[in-house]
């Protein structure tokens, strides 16, 4: 028993624990918790747009607020969170260490996110997850918009503490027989995409500031009306989440990089090759930023330095699915719950990457851009590849936490639904986005592919939302219920596939 | 871990590699291409305010919400905001440019065919956002306007 829940324990114990694995189960139920709340807003969203006109939602103001706070939502309570708990889980025993490098540290990271959360929530801000001025100064109303700076700073200062402490707990506490080569994938992916946000927050956490004070009247930096540029925040912004979007990927990566080799049985194709390729990309993730910004008026020369820039970040990508594919390759594949999440991202990672190029090419960036295409290419991504490795990841810990066995037919049904849906919504956003489709609307003209286009997503929708049902069924029923599970090969997988880590941390 | 040889994975790197290096070089000419605005080109001043667009021509005449343009002739955008960022949008010319408040960005189309083509905003830019619409009407070079 690794990641033990077993022992009844009262539940004010668990919450003010600072034990990794009390701490990582908390970030996991925090981040399931936004990830439903979150996904019903999408669910709205997408009837809205089911059909032109209004349906179910009254106005556009409440429209505009639902998407923002829905982005805001499973970016940065589900996703974040979801691998802080992993790595929560899982780095401490990987490098052999009995707990992360400061607990009392590790709790506090987490516990800045309910506050944060709630500023988000209970503020409902309408002006996009990226908050961009004139817009956001003079336009966004009341503390809602206030609410939502507050929020994400305090996210951004609780990412920044729970970067530190992977990579201490990497580097520092790592048991001294085991060489840097041989720390587990998982573990590299923390320690890279950790190493991003320590350079990469800061900027925004300073953009925030300077918003604040603008909207306050008491600063012009991104105020053309004080002679302010707005474009500097599009900069800043952008800074840190091009970044950003790898530190959500990466740990997706490495989460498949567990299943896959396990659930091929065969050793992963070239553990140096996956080690490269996460520290290239985690360079090369800082020279694409302004690839969001081609349409904001940008020299030739700039568009044409950053799409270089963006391009460069494909091999390192590109040497990611290699990997996979060679593993997978010859090995005796056992297609359970997880290793089917795992593949299904990964192709979806290779369409989303090809989407990518196309809007890194600065011609066609002018047809993609802040249309539809645009919400279909990074769902891909943040769905199809992120949430995708994140939930076979999370079956795949299902046992080593609860020590019983979820329903493997539930399982394989949530995941044939979440694929079939998330195939229907994202690839005929890419379609509607061609046929000019703009981002961010409540309604639109009643053009008949639209109109197509739009139901097929809705439907699609739908779809991936019932499948989540199936899913949270499966683990409620299956984390009291379930078939009490051989905790050293949950799976069967057989011979030396099994649980490979040999710490254990019992509870201090 | 195998120590197994590593060739296939350079080739396939090798081959992503090139293949970026096409696109990109693709992409750099045609942009270059694209971008260069004809001397000729008339201009006609693009202001986007919550939530419509005024469109001024060279003599002075202005329009709201629709712009009336000829067949044949080259046309130069310079696009501003009035109040937060907007972006201008003929989305069957591939005309999309943002709309700042502060700066003019430029960007040139040839009408090529009579037609009416939507208008539309596509940078969110509040309430109306979903609405901000417009038609562009292209005319016989010779009908007087
Ligand atoms: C092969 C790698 C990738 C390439 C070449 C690429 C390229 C691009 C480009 C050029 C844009 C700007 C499109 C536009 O607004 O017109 C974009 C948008 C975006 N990408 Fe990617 N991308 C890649 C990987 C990723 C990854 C890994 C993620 C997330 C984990 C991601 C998330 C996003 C997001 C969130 C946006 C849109 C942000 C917004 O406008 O709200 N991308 N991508
Ligand atoms: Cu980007
Ligand atoms: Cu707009």
């Amino acid at each position: 028993m690794v990641l033990e829940l077993q022992k009844p324990r009262p539940i004010w114990q668990i919450m003010f624990s600072t034990h990794h694995t009390d701490v990582g189960l908390m970030y996991l139920l925090t981040s399931l918790t936004f990830f439903f709340m979150g996904g019903a807003l999408a669910l709205g969203i997408r009837a809205e747009l089911f059909y032109p006109g209004s349906q179910i939602i009254a106005d556009s103001m409440t429209f505009n607020r639902m998407f923002t706070v829905h982005g805001t939502t499973l970016i940065f309570l589900f996703l974040l969170p979801f691998a802080s708990a992993v790595g929560n889980y899982f780095i401490p025993i990987m490098v052999r260490y009995k707990d992360m490098a400061y607990p009392k540290l590790n709790a506090i990271a987490f516990w800045m996110i309910p506050p944060a959360a709630a500023l988000v929530w209970l503020g409902f801000a309408d002006f996009t997850w990226y908050a961009t001025p004139p817009y956001s100064i003079i336009s966004a109303p009341g503390p809602a918009a206030d609410m939502w700076i507050f929020g994400l700073k305090i996210l951004g200062v609780s990412s920044v503490l729970g970067a530190i402490n992977f990579i201490v707990t990497i580097l520092k506490c790592k048991h001294p027989d085991m060489s840097m080569g041989q720390v587990p994938l998982l573990a590299w992916s923390f320690l890279t995409s950790s190493l991003i946000v320590l350079v990469a927050i800061p900027t925004f956490a300073a953009a925030l500031l300077m918003l604040l004070t603008d909207r306050l009247g008491v600063s012009g930096f991104f105020n053309p009306a004080m002679g302010g540029d707005p474009i500097a925040y599009q900069h800043l912004f952008w800074f840190t989440f091009h970044p950003e979007v790898y530190v959500l990927v990466i740990p997706a990566i490495g989460m498949m990089y567990e299943i896959i080799p396990r659930f091929s049985r065969k050793p992963i194709f070239s553990h140096s090759s996956g080690i490269f390729a996460f520290v290239l990309l985690s360079m090369v993730s800082f020279s694409s930023w302004a690839h969001h910004m081609y349409a904001t008026g940008m020299s030739f020369t700039e568009k044409t330095v950053f799409m270089i820039g963006t391009l460069a970040a494909v091999p390192a990508s590109a040497m990611h699915v290699f990997n996979f594919i060679a593993t997978m390759w010859n090995g005796r594949i056992k297609f359970a719950t997880p290793m089917m999440w795992a593949v299904g991202g990964i192709a979806l990672f290779f369409s989303a990457g090809a989407g990518g190029v196309v809007n890194a090419a600065m011609p066609l960036d002018f047809q993609t851009h802040d249309s539809y295409w645009v919400v279909g290419h990074f769902h891909l991504f943040v769905m199809g590849t992120i949430a995708f490795g994140s939930i076979g990841f999370l079956y795949y810990m299902f046992p080593y936490i609860t020590g019983r066995m979820y329903n493997e037919r539930m399982g394989q049904v949530h995941f044939v639904m979440s694929f079939i849906g998330t195939v229907m919504v994202f690839f005929t956003q890419h379609v509607l986005g061609l046929y000019g489709m703009p981002r961010r609307v409540y309604d639109y003209p009643p053009i008949p592919e639209w109109i197509t286009m739009n139901q097929i997503a809705t439907v699609g929708a739908m779809i991936i939302g019932t499948s989540m049902v199936i899913f949270l069924i499966n683990m409620i029923y299956s984390s009291g219920k379930g078939k009490i599970a051989d905790t050293d090969d949950p799976f069967n997988l057989g011979g030396k596939y099994y649980w490979p880590y040999e710490a254990k941390n019992p509870h201090h | 871990m195998g120590h197994h040889s590593n060739w296939p994975e350079w080739i396939y790197i090798g081959v992503v590699i090139a293949l970026m290096v096409w696109v990109g070089s693709e992409a750099w000419n045609a942009e270059r291409l694209v971008e260069h605005i004809p001397a000729d080109a008339e201009v006609i001043k693009v202001t986007g305010q919550q939530w419509f667009w005024t469109f001024e021509h060279e003599d002075g005449t202005k329009e709201i919400g629709e712009l009336h343009v000829k067949v044949g002739k080259a046309y130069k955008f310079e696009i501003t905001s009035k109040d937060v960022d907007h972006a201008f949008n003929i989305h069957d010319y591939v005309v999309l440019l943002d709309a700042v408040p502060g700066r003019i960005n430029t960007v040139w189309f040839a009408p090529k065919e009579v037609g009416e083509h939507a208008i539309q905003c596509r940078e969110y830019c509040g309430l109306i956002h979903y609405n901000m619409r417009g038609t562009l009407y292209i005319e016989e070079a010779d009908k007087k306007s």
